[in-house]
């Protein structure tokens, strides 16, 4: 028993030593993530306490504590416009939503088929799905354009939401094509000798065990089309079918930045569902990205 | 029994050698119908008429009339606004995305040394990444960087008199790098997930050969992680260049102060959607396509000699 005790005050000083040095640098480095993590959100706390400041404040105050709270900005800037907030929130809304139906549905029969059908052609048509990844979309923008608008669909949100139920986002095809990969086939051969069509398989035993890479796919999409400025910005002419990227950006302009705090209310309230995603969801998002290389 | 009986692939009914080839190929067709539909009709068929488009004068209204080569010769040889957009948009790659990789770097390797708190580090700084390319987030650096901003306010403490960065042609694109540079989470997440896949008894073993933390990084840590620093790379560089949102925001849709935030994306964008100039703007697709084909090609040609493979 003493024996155990004496080793301890035996350690050769410079394991000691070494040891308080690795403790000093991982203070430092606490002391400057800390730092780092302050300036990282300082823009957006300093936005948010904005929104609850008088309006003549915000261009003198670098602090985050308001001198005094107000709500006036949030109704203020909501019927800042002459179509309000609300409006611009449920098309956001519609849009984002009917892209998640769109988007999951299309992309992951694709994938289904990619990663278990076999078929004449399918390492050919595969490399071009990966191919189409690459291709800038301002490619096929003007044709796209031309079509919508012979269609008569330009100023509605069909341009925006149709082609999602047409698996046009490669990207997330290929990050089902992985997760599908990864399910044992044993599973569904199983099924398969009980007779069950490809479709029940796809129905009944690919997406229900594939709700993971499914979410991700779905949180994604809303999160992009939420956030997505061009699309609404070309096909989306009048204001009350605007989205709330489209109603802020008219809020830039119409009040030729008079009213910060109305716009930083608003900008605020757009940040929300991005930001309930981000809280509820982070691991997944977090995964989807380390394991595919999502790009945000 | 019967499974035992029929060891043909059940996906496909029981039937002639042909009907079962039909069935088995049809099934693969059925599931890719609504991929083929937007492959044909909204990415491969509108490509090639926006190849076509660019030989055309083509204003929306009128039937597109051939003009050849006009466009491209004109966009090579008198169109300033197309030169200054290239200038802009190659500034802002070369700086934006080096400095938004090195800074991911630096954290994950932070983060990766086992720190406490790291689920609440990474999700601080991954939030920026998904927030940014709003428009409230456009909006938000607009005013940060406005002559009466936050930053000048700041500064304003140490006596420092700040110019108004977004307005000043010399400083507004260095703003928009400073928010890409910002948006470092995502590429901070994959660099941290490659740094895990290094094996630790690597560095244990060089340790003991004496080598100093500086000679690991270069000797093992970054040999190890270029295949993630390629891919990154390459993501990041290709998102650059199709950056569009906050220089529209910023800028308030012009590209100014004197062109100096006009990226590439929203000269295209004026062309087709301010002056309905469709033929020339699908010629300018057309370059952007040429330009990111070759940029991937060429990192894909040089990958060899610095990106390190197991195998």
């Amino acid at each position: 028993m003493t024996d155990f005790a004496a080793t301890d005050d035996v350690r050769p000083n410079e394991i000691v030593g070494l040891e308080k040095r690795r403790r000093w640098v991982s203070v430092l480095l606490h002391v400057l993530l800390i730092g780092a993590s302050i300036v990282m959100l300082y823009p957006l706390l300093w936005m948010l306490s904005a929104s609850f400041r008088p309006e003549e404040e915000i261009f003198s105050a670098t602090s985050l504590i308001p001198s005094s709270v107000s709500l006036d900005a949030y109704p203020r800037g909501w019927f800042g416009l002459r179509v309000d907030f609300g409006t611009f929130f449920w098309n956001s809304f519609v849009i984002s939503i009917l892209s998640v139906i769109g988007n999951v549905l299309a992309c992951s029969l694709a994938a289904f088929a990619f990663a278990r059908l076999k078929f004449w052609g399918r390492n050919f048509w595969f490399a071009i799905m990966l191919g189409t990844l690459m291709l800038p979309y301002h490619v096929t923008l003007i044709p796209q354009y031309v079509l919508f608008l012979n269609l008569g669909w330009v100023g509605t949100m069909l341009p925006l939401v149709v082609p999602k139920f047409m698996a046009v986002d490669a990207f997330f095809i290929f990050l089902m094509v992985q997760f599908f990969r990864g399910i044992p086939r044993e599973l569904d051969e199983a099924a398969m000798m009980d007779g069950c069509s490809a479709w029940r398989i796809y129905w009944r035993i690919m997406l229900p065990l594939s709700l993971p890479v499914l979410a991700t796919a779905a949180i994604f999409t809303f999160i992009w089309t939420w956030d997505d400025f061009f699309g609404p910005l070309i096909y989306l002419t009048d204001m009350r079918t605007y989205t709330v990227q489209l109603g802020l950006r008219s809020f830039v302009d119409s009040t030729g930045l008079s009213d910060w705090s109305g716009l930083f209310a608003m900008s605020m309230l757009s940040l929300i569902p991005v930001f309930f995603f981000f809280l509820f969801f982070q691991r997944l998002l977090i995964e989807g990205i380390a394991t595919t290389g999502i790009k945000r | 029994m019967t499974t035992i009986a029929s060891p043909a692939s059940p996906y496909v009914p029981t039937g002639g050698r042909f009907a079962r080839a039909l069935s088995r190929n049809g099934a693969g067709y059925m599931f890719l119908l609504p991929w083929f539909i937007g492959f044909f009709g909204l990415t491969a068929g509108p490509a090639l008429v926006s190849l076509y488009l660019s030989f055309t004068n083509f204003d929306l209204l009128t039937e597109p009339r051939w003009i050849g080569t006009a466009n491209y010769v004109r966009i090579a040889t008198a169109d300033p606004r197309f030169v200054a957009s290239i200038q802009v948009t190659f500034f802002y790659v070369l700086l934006s995305v080096p400095l938004k990789l090195a800074f991911a770097l630096l954290v994950a390797m932070a983060l990766n040394r086992g720190m406490k708190g790291l689920p609440w580090y990474r999700a601080i700084f991954y939030l920026p990444s998904l927030l940014g390319t709003s428009v409230a987030i456009a909006v938000l650096w607009r005013q940060l960087f406005a002559g009466n901003g936050l930053v000048n306010s700041f500064l304003a403490n140490f006596g420092i008199q700040g110019p108004s960065w977004i307005s000043n042609p010399d400083y507004s694109l260095y703003t928009l790098v400073v928010l890409s540079v910002w948006q470092f989470g995502s590429p901070m997440i994959i660099f941290l997930a490659g740094l895990r896949q290094i094996p630790q008894d690597m560095y244990e073993a060089a340790s003991l050969d004496g080598a100093s933390k500086w000679r690991q990084f270069w000797k093992i840590t970054l040999p190890l992680l270029t295949p993630v620093v390629f891919f990154n790379a390459v993501v990041q560089t290709i998102e650059a260049f199709k950056a569009f949102t906050p220089a529209f925001i910023i800028s308030g849709g012009t590209g100014g102060p004197i062109n100096s935030t006009l990226f590439y994306t929203l000269y295209l964008y004026q062309e087709a959607f301010g002056f309905f100039r469709m033929g020339y703007a699908s010629a300018l697709a057309w370059i952007l396509l040429v330009i990111v084909a070759l940029f991937t090609a060429f990192s894909f040609l040089t990958a060899r000699y610095w990106v390190h493979y197991d195998d």
